[in-house]
């Protein structure tokens, strides 16, 4: 019986971190009702990022958050006016597919450069240890900073001016236009957030697993998984899906094996979007 | 239909597919047009879905898995001949995909994309874990069931003059919807969906037919291709390349379009002959086919037959 609860404190550890990989993705959905299909590749970008800067520079794994944070927003930005600007507002599937193009091209050239080897990033910190059960420090760690960041973009997007501005967007393009706010500035800015929320969810589920270049389609169906549980384009709402995937896991991984996780939680993808077509969390459209 | 030009078009297509590599026994011929037969049906029925009812599906490689499967089970472990197998291949595809259809196409737009990705994922976790179906090492067949077909090297032609016999059962598949009620109710639902069920157009139950429809010859060039290379397991039978790759043939050529669909097959399987060959390119094929797409996507989302189109307005009344 505490093995299950621990399973599930784990879980719902790790939850957090998956609900963070998902608050970009129903950010970017929120703001311009676009689905960023370049969202696993900007993750495993993340992680590559926290190998190479932690391996190479031998700094500590979790200094690597601040660079991968700012370096993904200026990768939104450039993914933006590559890809999204000139489909905003365009058939969802035009912008299905030029994120998806981008993805190609950039899983296409990482599988060219590194292959898909195992990568691995040591992370020393010492665990939480309640009876028999230890729970790993990167767990807890990673976790707390994903409620963080978390916390942080609640903050930003409730009392910021360009916070509020993108929430503005969200609910009305075309009337945000008209009071003055420069939406195309701030449609480029959301993505860069929803990037570098990529970027990081990437950085910080590197120093929990190792992971290969082609690891972020699972994380990417995992996302989405989120945001469906969470409600699109809610992004604390995606922090509540998150918790609720991570839970599933932690509850079904004793009694399954590992290889079936995937299959359950897609059934559960597929019910969750029949029977809720806005999400189980799911507040008023525009409530970002 | 036998007095529309568009139906001639189609035959000549075949005539040409089977008579050129049989002139002479050009093997290496025979090869590239037995892959673009394969690139034809996968793009051909993705169109159904893609161009016709405006939803896309990334999981089209599903059908063709799942078809491979199910064709080299029944060869292997109940010694079913080669056509029977593909026939219940074929409909036993498309038979799971109406049932999930009938699920999944109540989501609508990008949700249904989504969904699509999910059972590329659903699925090939599914078969690696299924016993009976060899889970990630697959099923090997013995070269002795080439037997029945007068060994392996007429084998191989009956095999090819299939593949060719199942890219014309595709376009003319596409133009036979295109041309009917049916096809007109998908082209609007592809329009505006909202509009269409207004006007009387069942769009659950459209949407759930023509997925299941675009499921069955995708099921059979499946397992007459993995029929072919004896061997079948999951990473191969649910490789995403291929169904990337009919995404941007069908981008390429002009979604909701027959001619153009094919003429993007044929133009793509000759690009990637072309980039396959020369070293530096080998390893960045999906590059290029991203590229590719993305340019199309941004600069010409009508594609090639946009292009035809807008220059010879009047072959618009007979290249469909």
């Amino acid at each position: 019986m505490l093995g299950i609860l621990a399973s599930i404190i784990d879980g719902v550890l790790v939850g957090l971190v998956y609900g963070l990989a998902a608050m970009g993705l129903t950010l970017i959905w929120g703001v311009m009702d676009v689905i960023n299909l370049t969202h696993g590749a900007m993750i495993v970008a993340g992680m590559m990022a926290l190998y190479l800067l932690a391996n190479a520079l031998g700094i500590s794994p979790y200094l690597t958050l601040p660079p991968v944070l700012i370096g993904g927003f200026f990768v939104g930005v450039a993914l933006y006016w590559v890809a999204i600007h000139r489909m905003v507002g365009r058939p969802p599937l035009m912008s299905l597919l030029s994120t998806f193009a981008v993805n190609l091209i950039l899983i296409g050239v990482a599988t060219a450069v590194w292959g898909t080897a195992l990568f691995n990033v040591d992370v020393a910190l010492p665990g939480v240890t309640i009876g028999r059960y230890t729970f790993p420090g990167p767990h807890i760690l990673a976790a707390a900073l994903a409620a963080l960041i978390a916390g942080l973009l609640y903050v930003f997007l409730h009392y910021t001016r360009t916070g509020k501005a993108m929430r503005a967007v969200a609910n009305n393009r075309e009337a945000a236009e008209l009071v003055g706010i420069p939406t195309t500035r701030l449609l480029a800015i959301s993505v860069g957030v929803g990037v570098a929320l990529a970027g990081v969810s990437g950085m910080l589920i590197g120093t929990l697993f190792p992971f290969t270049i082609l690891s972020g389609d699972g994380y990417q169906l995992k996302g989405f998984i989120v945001t469906v549980l969470g409600g699109f384009g809610n992004p604390v709402g995606a922090l509540l899906g998150g918790v609720a995937l991570g839970l599933l896991e932690g509850l079904v991984t004793p009694f399954v094996p590992v290889s079936w996780t995937l299959v359950i939680e897609f059934a559960l993808f597929v019910l969750v979007l029949i029977a809720f077509p806005g999400g189980i969390f799911a507040s008023r459209r525009g409530a970002l | 239909m036998l007095r529309r030009p568009f139906f001639w078009i189609i035959a000549l297509v075949i005539a040409v597919f089977v008579a050129a590599p049989a002139i002479g026994d050009n093997v290496e011929l025979r090869e590239s047009l037995a892959l673009a037969a394969v690139y034809i049906t996968l793009a051909s029925n993705l169109n159904l879905m893609l161009g016709y009812a405006g939803y896309i599906n990334f999981g089209s490689i599903v059908f063709f898995g799942l078809g491979g499967y199910i064709c080299i089970w029944l060869v292997n472990s109940y010694a079913w001949s080669l056509a029977a197998s593909l026939v219940a291949a074929g409909i036993g595809v498309s038979v799971l995909s109406f049932i999930f259809g009938v699920g999944i196409l109540r989501l609508r737009g990008p949700f249904f994309a989504l969904a699509t990705i999910g059972i590329v994922e659903g699925v090939q976790a599914f078969v690696e874990n299924f016993t009976p179906w060899g889970g990630s090492s697959g099923i090997y067949i013995s070269p002795q069931v080439f037997e029945p077909l007068g060994g392996s090297a007429r084998a191989l032609w009956v095999i090819y003059f299939a593949f060719v016999a199942v890219m014309g059962a595709s376009l003319y598949l596409s133009y036979a919807i295109k041309t009917s009620k049916f096809g007109l109710g998908l082209l609007a639902i592809g329009q505006n969906e909202d509009a269409a069920a207004i006007l009387g157009v069942p769009a659950p139950r459209y949407k759930a037919y023509v997925y299941s429809a675009s499921a069955f010859l995708p099921a059979i060039a499946g397992g007459l291709y993995f029929f072919k290379g004896a061997f079948i397991q999951p990473s191969d039978a649910f490789d995403l390349t291929l169904s990337t790759e009919a995404i941007v043939i069908c981008m390429l050529g002009g979604q909701g379009t027959v001619t153009g669909v094919a003429l993007g097959a044929y133009l793509y399987e000759e690009l990637r002959g072309y980039l396959l060959t020369s070293s530096t390119f080998s390893n960045f094929q999906l590059v290029i086919a991203g590229v590719l797409l993305l340019l199309i996507v941004l600069f010409f989302p009508s594609g090639l037959m946009g292009f035809v189109y807008s220059r010879f307005p009047r072959l618009k009344r007979v290249l469909e």
